[in-house]
């Protein structure tokens, strides 16, 4: 089955964070996908900019509405997301153990729907 | 074979077809519906032809051939082709072997409290599937209207599917965190049932008894000290439900209880559990706990109980599981052994806690100690605390109870 890993936290923390400390949960973060690929668990993923960079559009009445800023304020913010191989829940939720941000915030794990077939 | 006898074999075997049926056609809803048709094959059948003699073999082939008829049935045609390569996996021979079926047992049990399920529904889940108690039985159980609770288990069911929650034993990386999890439903399970201060009256003996039977259930599928732990534990706690209420419903404290109302026959078997968890060291928490409810059930009375004893079994238990609870208890043990002020000063070294500072239970018993010392205003400002956080309605008028006690004893004194 396929699961997608979202990845949140506080951008806050990542902002109080020193150089080094930073340097070292990116480096952490990329053996991480290594060893992931490794396994062939990992299909997809990437980081993301902070949510100041987000832009949120909706189509009304066939118009296209854009606001600045993520669809919605909450604690955490979305900083990245895996697309990732697994058995079953309990495997996507071990190898989600092992992305690093989930000890500074919080991994969603979902598993992904299959589109039905075209008509 | 009468319709008694069939009513017997359902009780003995429903949910063991049921857990195999799960394994065997690989979804919930689609086995429940198999296990009711064969037991209406058989309700049919057997009264003609006569018991088969394995009914347990029969009732789960029948249900198998009635699942994958099923399936055959179904108009989807996105999920017929995996859904019958999967069943028809296995649709020739069955794997009935004894081993395979405690298996089954087992998968379920993991599989209804998987901690991607929220605690409560895993407990909906369990007393539903494993117990076999019907959705109008859990609800009522559960203090909960049947609609809510139905939509619970529909929606508990739905993400076991979608999720892709596997129905295994967990390997024995995962086995003593998830067994953690298990037994963790089974002390709730047996708390809900034992704290009950609703409806029915104090004690629900109904949730009690299954939380015990479920656990004496696991205990023969999985020998483990913990599981062992926990059934001495209910076991010595649900052998003093009998003197935990006075005739007027209201609740009766440890000090105060009738001790000649406990039953001994219940702590005999409870100890029995106690040595066998011993037996598979290292003692875990609920062994600790069924330890300290073991020396309660040996004394002869409050004052005479082994507090040192109990003392030192909080203190292994406070290194176990730091948590307020435990701290709280261990106070009170040291208080009896070392004099009041012992125990208030240990309490207050645990004030600093927020999750304490609002937990009734503290501030009743820094107020009781406060009491015995002869402290009535500070005993009097903590229960009135105490009583302000509480929100049961037995253990508010115990409170109430406890501040006219204060305030006539002050009385006297002026």
């Amino acid at each position: 089955m396929k699961y997608v890993a979202l990845v949140y936290y506080r951008e806050q923390t990542i902002n109080d964070m020193t150089e080094q400390q930073w340097h070292d949960l990116n480096q952490e973060c990329i053996r991480c996908v290594e060893n992931l690929a490794d396994k062939g668990k990992f299909l997809a993923g990437q980081a993301l900019q902070p949510v100041d960079s987000a832009t949120t559009l909706r189509v009304r009445d066939g118009e296209v509405l854009m606001s600045d800023g993520p669809f919605a304020e909450t604690k955490e913010q979305l900083a990245g997301f895996y697309l990732l191989e697994a058995r079953d829940l309990n495997e996507a939720l071990q190898l989600a153990s092992h992305i690093p941000p989930a000890r500074l915030g919080s991994v969603e794990v979902r598993p992904v729907r299959d589109l039905p077939p075209k008509d | 074979m009468d319709a008694l006898d069939l009513e017997t074999v359902y009780r003995q075997h429903s949910r063991q077809v049921l857990a195999t049926l799960i394994r065997l056609l690989g979804e919930f809803d689609l086995a429940e519906e198999a296990l009711q048709d064969a037991f209406a094959a058989a309700a049919q059948q057997w009264p003609d032809q006569g018991a088969p003699d394995n009914p347990l073999a029969w009732l789960i082939r029948c249900g198998q051939n009635r699942g994958i008829d099923q399936i055959r049935r179904r108009q989807t045609v996105r999920f017929h082709a995996d859904e019958l390569a999967r069943a028809a996996d296995v649709s020739d021979t069955p794997d009935l072997a004894e081993s395979s079926l405690q298996d089954d047992q087992l998968r379920l049990i993991f599989t209804c409290c998987h901690p991607a399920l929220a605690t409560e529904s895993q407990l909906a889940l369990t007393l539903r599937e494993v117990c076999g108690l019907t959705t109008e039985q859990v609800a009522r159980a559960l203090l909960q209207k049947p609609t809510t609770l139905a939509q619970k288990i529909v929606r508990a069911k739905r993400k076991i599917r979608e999720a892709g929650i596997p129905y295994e034993v967990p390997d024995d990386k995962l086995l003593a965190e998830r067994l953690g999890a298990v037994l963790h439903v089974i002390y709730l399970m047996f708390n809900e049932g034992y704290a009950r201060t609703e409806g029915e009256g104090l004690i629900d003996a109904s949730l009690t008894a299954e939380a015990i039977r479920l656990a004496e259930l696991l205990a023969t599928l999985l020998p483990d000290g913990d599981v062992s732990g926990l059934i001495a534990l209910m076991r010595l706690q649900d052998a003093r439900k009998e003197a935990r209420v006075d005739e007027d419903g209201e609740l009766v404290t440890l000090e105060d209880q009738d001790r000649t109302l406990w039953n001994r026959e219940e702590i005999h078997v409870g100890k029995a559990w106690l040595m066998r968890a011993l037996g598979q060291a290292p003692a875990g928490a609920y062994t600790l706990q069924a330890a300290i409810a073991a020396a309660h059930a040996d004394a002869p009375s409050f004052e005479e109980t082994d507090w040192h004893d109990i003392a030192g079994l909080y203190d292994l238990l406070y290194q176990r599981s730091p948590t307020p609870v435990v701290a709280l208890n261990r106070a009170v043990a040291v208080a009896m052994l070392e004099g009041p002020d012992a125990g208030v000063a240990l309490l207050e070294g645990q004030s600093s806690h927020k999750a304490i500072q609002n937990y009734h239970l503290f501030h009743a018993a820094l107020a009781d100690l406060h009491r015995r010392s002869g402290r009535r205003e500070q005993a009097r400002v903590a229960y009135e605390r105490a009583l302000s956080l509480a929100s049961q309605a037995q253990e508010k008028r115990f409170l109430e109870k406890q501040l006219a006690r204060l305030a006539q004893s002050d009385g006297r004194k002026r």
